[in-house]
């Protein structure tokens, strides 16, 4: 009855169980070995340095981040806007990266979150007409399997429409720039929604019908049960698929090249304070990376090391989030098994 | 389909071989196998008097509907004349697709009194207590054919809403919200309206179903505590806690103490027995002895047909029904 979601690539700790039963039922010591059939050896020996060898790649880039980055790494980095140039020394930090990927990520986890949780509610919890609720978990599982280049081009094709003229700068000649952090965000959003979704989902699955029906018994509404009973239930559910979605917008870089600009600055657009920030330009960690990376046109590998381990850092805080959501989710009693009993 | 309700002599906690005696049918046979007579189990839980000469004073109704206290029965079974009718079921039939599972029962349900429905597994026991709230209408399949009256006003008459906090629900399995103690019972207790009252309103309320659920002294040092932490017999408690804190005119308990120990099943029942006196309970049950020991009325269903209806003493004494005999015999043997 555990309601970890096991969701997507991102590296997660493998928490199996939040302490629900017995922990690694290890009865194997007496067992040995050698009793086993050869084939059967060699499956568990093949099994066994596989989960090895995640776990040294994993380590791998870490350290290696860790150790290039760290070497590179200094607070001024971290509190000075890029300049543009050729000189390394002279290029500045990437302070406006940092911010980018914070803005960014928050726009598109908030344009994400209450469109899927209402989606998983409404296949939940309605889910008819039947035909319609499968349409709609079909598109999102080819959401969810786009590849983020495909949903940057969409994007753009989209908001270059004078209709979302104002999310973006408009050129003098009427022509529609389509780049900003918003509409980016919103594409962003497409990428976060899958992970929020399915937690959601299962989630929602997960509660038993009995409690349900306790509510409907004591005479409240469908919506009221919903709100009172079933969201608040599920909420360590939609926090790790909202931990899980930032840590796919943040490591996006296709949408952030094609639909943020990946200018070297933040570049305000408009008149409106706060607004001109969303309807401007930027960059991000990933962009900035790659631009200085020896494919971009930056060249500055150092600072890229610096970056990607702040990139790195802001992952693994996300997946760890994830992980600490998910354990505190059992303090709602729900985990606990009792449910059934 | 309701015999006759015949009261049991009122003065002395009737043993079973005085209720058969005054049985007016005379059905009786002792014969070896339902002859053996249900040890006095009765009341066992119930430390009262049994004499019901002190008067006791007229107990307060549950929420409003006018009707007149019933007067006090000292909680001896069948002391008093029975109370006013609360529920009255005319030709219910319940069917899943054209499968009937509860055919053509009639029925009624009184203040102040406990009604055990017993019967064999899938003879529609649940079926007829969802009805009752109208909770079989979550379950697509189900039509239902035949009126239900609450207080002479037709269910269907009534908002679903309003119907369930007057007709509230116990389930088989304890089932609290995976929130707070506290939470579990306010939630019961706010309406439905923009204006959700707070936690310092709603407290005293809160305070008093736990208490009459007799859950108040176990769980009044941490009320914010998960729900789903206590123990089963607790959380039982607390599901019949949420359920009378709106006060409900008829409470219906669909094997409240199937998932439970003897001894959360014996506070329950006295808990029923208490409860008893301000509402009309409707109890499914698979034990025969606890039907006997809380049920003031038994009605005995067979595959969807009610066979047979009766004061308790009479439905295990003397039943009336062949196929009430064999069910009930051997029970008390
Ligand atoms: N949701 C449903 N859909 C279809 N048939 C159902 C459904 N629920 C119950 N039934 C059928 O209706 C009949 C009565 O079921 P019900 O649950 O009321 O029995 P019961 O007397 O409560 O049994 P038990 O003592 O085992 O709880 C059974 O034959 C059952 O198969
Ligand atoms: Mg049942």
């Amino acid at each position: 009855m555990a309601t970890q979601i096991h969701q997507g690539p991102p590296p997660l700790p493998p928490h199996g169980g939040f302490g629900d039963g017995p922990r690694g039922s290890r009865k194997r010591g007496g067992e040995s070995l050698s009793t086993w059939r050869y084939g059967d050896r060699v499956a568990y020996a093949m099994c066994w340095f596989c989960g090895i060898a995640l776990c040294v790649i994993a380590g791998a880039i870490v350290l290696y981040m860790a150790a290039r980055g760290l070497q590179y790494l200094n607070f001024t980095l971290l509190s000075t806007h890029p300049e543009a140039g050729l000189d390394q020394k002279k290029t500045g930090g990437f302070l406006d990266p940092i911010i980018g990927t914070v803005l960014l990520t928050i726009i598109g986890i908030a344009i994400a979150t209450p469109i899927a949780v209402a989606t998983a509610v409404w296949i939940v919890e309605y889910g008819r007409p039947a035909w319609l609720a499968r349409l709609v978990e079909s598109g999102i599982e080819v959401v969810a399997g786009t590849p983020d280049i495909v949903i940057a081009i969409f994007g753009l094709a989209l908001f270059q429409q004078s209709l979302f003229a104002p999310l973006s700068l408009t050129a003098d000649g009427g022509a529609v720039f389509g780049r900003s952090f918003l509409t980016a965000g919103a594409m962003m959003s497409l990428i976060a929604l899958p992970m929020v979704f399915s937690a959601t989902r299962e989630g929602l699955q997960s509660v038993p019908a009995l409690v349900r029906e306790a509510s409907y018994g004591l005479g409240k509404t469908k919506i009221a049960t919903i709100r009172r009973v079933l969201l608040p239930s599920v909420r360590p559910n939609i926090s790790t698929g909202m931990a899980l979605g930032m840590g796919r917008i943040c490591g996006d870089t296709a949408i952030v090249i094609v639909l943020l600009g990946a200018t070297l600055r933040l570049e305000s657009e408009g008149g409106i304070p706060g607004f001109n920030v969303l309807k401007g330009t930027g960059s991000t960690l990933t962009s900035y990376v790659y631009n200085n990376s020896p494919a971009g046109e930056g060249n500055a590998p150092q600072k890229a090391y610096a970056a990607a381990f702040v990139l790195l850092l802001i992952v693994v805080a996300l997946n760890f989030t994830v992980d600490l959501i998910a354990r505190r989710g059992s303090k709602t009693g729900l985990e606990t098994g009792r449910l059934g009993a | 389909m309701r015999t006759h309700d015949d009261e049991m002599p009122k003065v002395k906690l009737p043993s079973l071989q005085d209720v058969m005696d005054a049985d007016p049918a005379g059905s009786r046979v002792p014969d070896p196998v339902h002859g053996a007579l249900p040890p006095p189990v009765r009341r066992i839980v119930l430390d009262q008097p049994p004499t019901v000469a002190t008067p006791a004073a007229p107990q307060t109704r549950a929420a409003g509907a006018g009707a007149a206290p019933t007067p006090g029965h000292g909680g001896v079974r069948h002391a008093g004349e029975p109370g006013p009718e609360r529920m009255r079921l005319d030709a219910l039939s319940v069917f899943y697709d054209d499968k009937a599972a509860v055919k053509s029962v009639d029925l009624s349900i009184r203040q102040g009194e406990v009604l055990a429905l017993i019967g064999p597994s899938g003879c529609g026991k649940t079926t007829l207590l969802r009805t009752l709230n109208r909770l079989t209408e979550l379950t697509a399949s189900a039509r239902r054919e035949g009126r239900i009256a609450l207080d002479d006003t037709d269910i269907d008459e009534l908002e679903v809403t309003t119907l369930r906090r007057r007709v509230a629900m116990v389930f088989q399995q304890p089932n609290p919200f995976p929130m707070s103690i506290f939470d579990n019972v306010a939630y019961a207790l706010r309406e439905q309206s923009m204006k959700r009252p707070g936690k310092a309103v709603i407290a005293p309320h809160v305070h008093d179903a736990l208490q009459r659920a007799g859950l108040w002294d176990e769980v009044k040092d941490d009320l914010d505590r998960p729900a789903l932490r206590l123990s089963g017999g607790q959380q039982q408690r607390l599901c019949i806690a949420r359920a009378i804190a709106t006060r409900p005119e008829v409470l219906l308990m669909d094997e409240p103490c199937s998932a439970l120990d003897p001894k959360s099943t014996e506070v329950i029942e006295s808990l029923i027995l208490e409860l008893r006196k301000d509402l009309a309970i409707v109890i499914v049950t698979h034990n025969l002895q606890q039907a006997y020991r809380v049920g003031d009325h038994v009605a005995f269903m067979y595959l969807g047909d009610l066979v047979e209806y009766g004061a308790a003493e009479q439905v295990f004494g003397a039943p009336r029904a062949q196929r009430t005999r064999d069910y009930v015999g051997g029970a008390f043997g």
